[in-house]
Formats: structure tokens, sequence, C-alpha cells
């Protein structure tokens, strides 16, 4: 009985550890977030950095709750968001679409080896005005940007893990009499699970540089289009407002690919 | 006619280059209902001898014949059990269970009931919504055995099933799956290099000599000893002869 008393106390106390442990640093994060913010409105507004170039976060606020009251930004955001979602879906889609046939027939993933090492290689952005030209000046060239950009370092990354599984799961399967195609459902996709959920987090963050390039490169609309028009006419609060929102939603992104995560990998050990 | 026969089987493995002899004309028959083991030390290509047995790979000379047809690839008589469990750690125990009828498309409410019978013979009831990682080792080994036996092959196929256990647990399932293979009336090859297991599990043992791969002895056990269950045949006065012949057989190298 008192033995369990002075557990539970303990218990008790190392809860109350974790939780100022957790304060502490929520705290910290608060700070450096006020504290950069403050610094960049007061060297700003005291000329240590030119306003002009450097803007301000109040010139940011007001101008992002002007743009948004008239509907104008939103209708950019939903544009750049609307091409890096479906850009990193198709991107992420495919790249696991070919990392699977590349399995299936080990031939043709020993033909293709160079090929992929080259492409891997090679800057995916290099190839924006050929893309362009291929798909004309709009969404379908600045969502495929979206896309080229992460589908090859996913072939390389799920296919490498795919051939990393322990072939005795496969020996397994073999033995009940098991087709490729039924050993990779059961075994080679589940176990690599993991590492496809890993390469989306890595691909949200691709996705947003292709889409942001593409839109440098032909766009009228979307954040992309306004970072780029805001430099033109010297605009730079436009620019960071922009860069302000592109942080954001790519942060949501990535949170919600955290969620399907947690979602997907609950029965692991 | 035999059950199983192996008739001169030779096996090479080749790298890029160069290539290693694992099998040397291995010969041997199983008659249906028996339990044979194969003993010898590591790297004696007796894991080899079970891969071809099961059609995982293919020997490079020599025939094995199931029931005189010849075995070409993997064959759903022929269960497979390695030496670690291989359960599926994303499955739930009853679908790793149920594995083997779902990848047949067998998979029906009789085998599902099937499956929560002998689940319940090994000592695992109630288990089957648990995950693999939530069982210890000898559970999971016995998971592993139910669903080798889910789809009731006729020879059983044991790859030093027991030696990733510790004693107690060991003795406990080699009880369970001489029993089990008993009531079942299933043939079964065993691997180990286990002296005190071949003797308390199998009828005959069959021992490899590392170099090349070849059978250097092949030893029966007396009648007496094949009825009684793993535990007493090691407390049994005529063990220790055996024990001692198999152990002057595998050490006859060395001594000369």
């Amino acid at each position: 009985m008192k033995k369990s008393q002075t557990d539970a106390v303990l218990f008790k106390r190392h809860r109350k550890q974790l939780s100022r442990e957790r304060k502490y640093i929520f705290l910290w994060q608060i700070i450096i977030f006020i504290g950069f913010f403050s610094i960049w409105e007061i060297a700003s507004r005291l000329h240590w950095i030119d306003p002009l170039l450097f803007s301000s976060p109040s010139h940011i606020y007001s101008l992002l709750v002007d743009k948004i009251r008239d509907g104008s930004m939103l209708t950019h955001a939903k544009i750049t968001l609307f091409e890096t979602v479906l850009g990193f879906i198709i991107g992420t889609i495919l790249g696991i679409f070919i990392a699977t046939m590349l399995w299936l027939s080990p031939r043709m993933s020993k033909i293709l080896d160079p090929y992929l090492v080259i492409l891997n290689a090679m800057p995916k952005v290099a190839l924006g005005p050929i893309i362009i030209v291929a798909f004309g000046p709009g969404y379908l060239s600045i969502i495929a940007m979206g896309a080229i950009i992460s589908v090859i370092i996913t072939t390389i990354v799920v296919y490498t893990a795919f051939t990393e599984v322990d072939e005795n799961y496969m020996k397994v399967l073999q033995s009940f009499g098991a087709t490729k195609w039924v050993s990779f459902k059961e075994a080679i996709f589940p176990a690599t699970l993991p590492v496809m959920i890993s390469t989306l987090k890595v691909n949200v963050g691709l996705s947003w540089v292709g889409v942001i390039v593409g839109e440098f490169l032909a766009s009228r609309e979307g954040l992309g289009f306004l970072i780029v028009y805001g430099f033109q006419v010297f605009d730079f609060t436009l620019v960071m407002a922009s860069l302000l929102l592109i942080a954001i939603f790519a942060a949501i992104m990535y949170k919600f690919v955290e969620k399907i995560e947690s979602m997907l990998i609950k029965n692991k050990a | 006619m035999s059950f199983l026969s192996l008739k001169k089987v030779s096996h090479l493995y080749f790298t890029k280059d160069s290539y290693t002899r694992a099998l040397a004309d291995v010969s041997f028959s199983i008659a249906k209902g028996e339990f044979v083991s194969i003993l010898g030390p590591s790297g004696c290509g007796k894991s080899t001898i079970l891969s071809i047995i099961a059609g995982i790979i293919k020997q490079t000379e020599g025939k094995v014949l199931f029931e005189d047809q010849p075995i070409t690839e993997t064959d759903l008589r022929i269960g497979y059990m390695l030496q670690q469990d291989y359960l599926f750690p994303w499955k739930t125990i009853i679908d790793n269970v149920l594995l083997g009828p779902k990848v047949q498309g067998k998979n029906t409410k009789q085998t599902l009931n099937k499956a929560l019978n002998i689940l319940e013979e090994v000592g695992l009831p109630k288990l089957e919504n648990e995950y693999p990682s939530s069982l210890s080792g000898g559970m999971r080994q016995r998971v592993a055995l139910v669903r080798t036996l889910m789809t009731d092959p006729q020879i059983l196929l044991l790859d030093e099933p027991f030696s990733a256990l510790d004693y107690q647990t060991k003795l406990k399932l080699e009880n369970l799956v001489s029993q089990l293979l008993k009531n079942y009336h299933k043939t079964a090859i065993l691997v180990t290099h286990d002296i005190g297991e071949a003797i308390s599990m199998s009828d005959r043992i069959i021992i490899m000599d590392a170099n090349p791969g070849l059978i250097s002895k092949i030893v029966e056990v007396p009648i007496e000893l094949r009825h009684e269950t793993p535990f007493f045949v090691r407390r049994h006065p005529k063990y220790q002869a055996i024990f001692d012949n198999i152990w002057k057989e595998l050490n006859k190298d060395a001594t000369e």
C-alpha cells in the first residue's frame, strides 16, 4: 500500500517534469517567433535595413489583409496550392508505379539503370523551358514541373526499398505458391510502406520547388507569379507576403502527410 | 514406390567469378509418415536440400521425385517452415495464419474455423487479433507452424525451426510439434545441428559431411524411442549410446 503510494508520487513528479520541459520548449519557440518579427519591424522602421527592399511585418500584414479581403490573394494561393498538390500526387504515384514495374521485371531494371542515374543527377528545373514548350504555358506544364522534380528520386528510393525487403518473406509466400504479383501485394508493398511515407515528406518540399520555378518561368497566376511580379515592379512587400503564404501552406501539407503516416503505421511495433 | 526420393542430387552455387559445391550426389528416400532429420555442421548444404525439395531453388543435377513425379516448381503439397518465424508484422495473427489459403484463393469460413481450432490446439487461443510484435518467440514460432499446417501439406520441411529459441521453450515446442505431426500423420524433414533434437524427434537421421556436401551416414533411431515424446527420449537409457555414435561420426575428421 505504502509502496504503491510512493510510486504514484514518483510518477506524478515525472509527469510534472515532462510537462515543464514541454512548456520550456514551447516558450522558446514563441520567443524566437516574436523576436524575429519584432527585430525585423524595428530594423525596418529605424532604417537599419532598407524598408523598400526588406519591407516590414506590419506592411506585409496590411497588404495580406487587403488582398485577402478583395479575394485576389486567395485566387493566387488556390491556384498554386492546386498545382502543388496535384504535382505532388502525380510525382509520388508515378514514382511508386515505375518502381513497381522495375521490381516486377529485374531485367528491365538492369537495362534502365544507367538512364535512371543520369535522370536523377540532372537538375530537373533545367528541363523547365522544354516542359513549357511541350505542355504550353499553363497549369499543365507547372503541374508537370511539380511532378517531374520528385518522380525520379521517388522511383529510385522506393525501388531500392523494394529490393531490400527480407527475401525470407518471399520464401514463405513462394512455398504457398504465390505469384510475383501476389508476393508484391502481400509482402513487398506493406513492408516498404514506411519508406514510401518518408518519400512523401521529401516530395512535399520538392513539389513546391517545381511549382514555384514553373510559375517563375511561365505563368500569369499563382504565388510564384506574384513573387516574380513583385520583384519586377519592385514591390517587395508582395514578394514577402507570397513567401509567407508558401511557408504556411508547405507546413500544413507536411503536417497532413504526418497525419497520414501515423494513421497508416499504427500497428508497427 | 517411395513417397519422396532424391536421386543423385548435386548443387552448385555460382557467383560472378567463382562457384562452390553445396551438394554432391545426395540420394535418399523417405516413406510416408516418416520423420527424418538431416544433421550436420553449418555449411554442409542441409538447408540447400530443403530449398530444393521446396522448389525454391533448382538443383544443378539430379532428380527429386515426389510420389514418382519430379518436382519442378513450388509444390503446394509441401510446407516450409523457416528458422525464424517470418510472421508478417503488419498482419494480425489470424491474417498471418490465413496467408496460405488467401494466396491460394481458398479463404472461406471453413478455413477460418480450422485456423482458430489449430491455434487453440497449439495453446494460442484468443490471440487471433493481436499483432506478432506482442507475442514471445515461442508463441510466434507456434503461429508460424499453424500457418504452415493451414494449407494441409503432406510433407513438412522444418529448417532449424527451434534454433532461435531458449532451451525450455525449445523442449516444449519439440514436444508439441512431434505430437502435432503424429496426430495429423504428416511426413517431415527436419534440418538441425542439434544432435539431441535429431535423436529425440526423428525415425531416421541423415548425417551430412561438410565437404563437399554429401551424406556420410544414415542412422536408424530404435523403434522404442520413436514413440516417446522428445523430452523422454532424452532420458531413455539408449539415448546416450546413439548420441555418442553420432558425435563420433560428426567428429571423425577432427580425430584422424
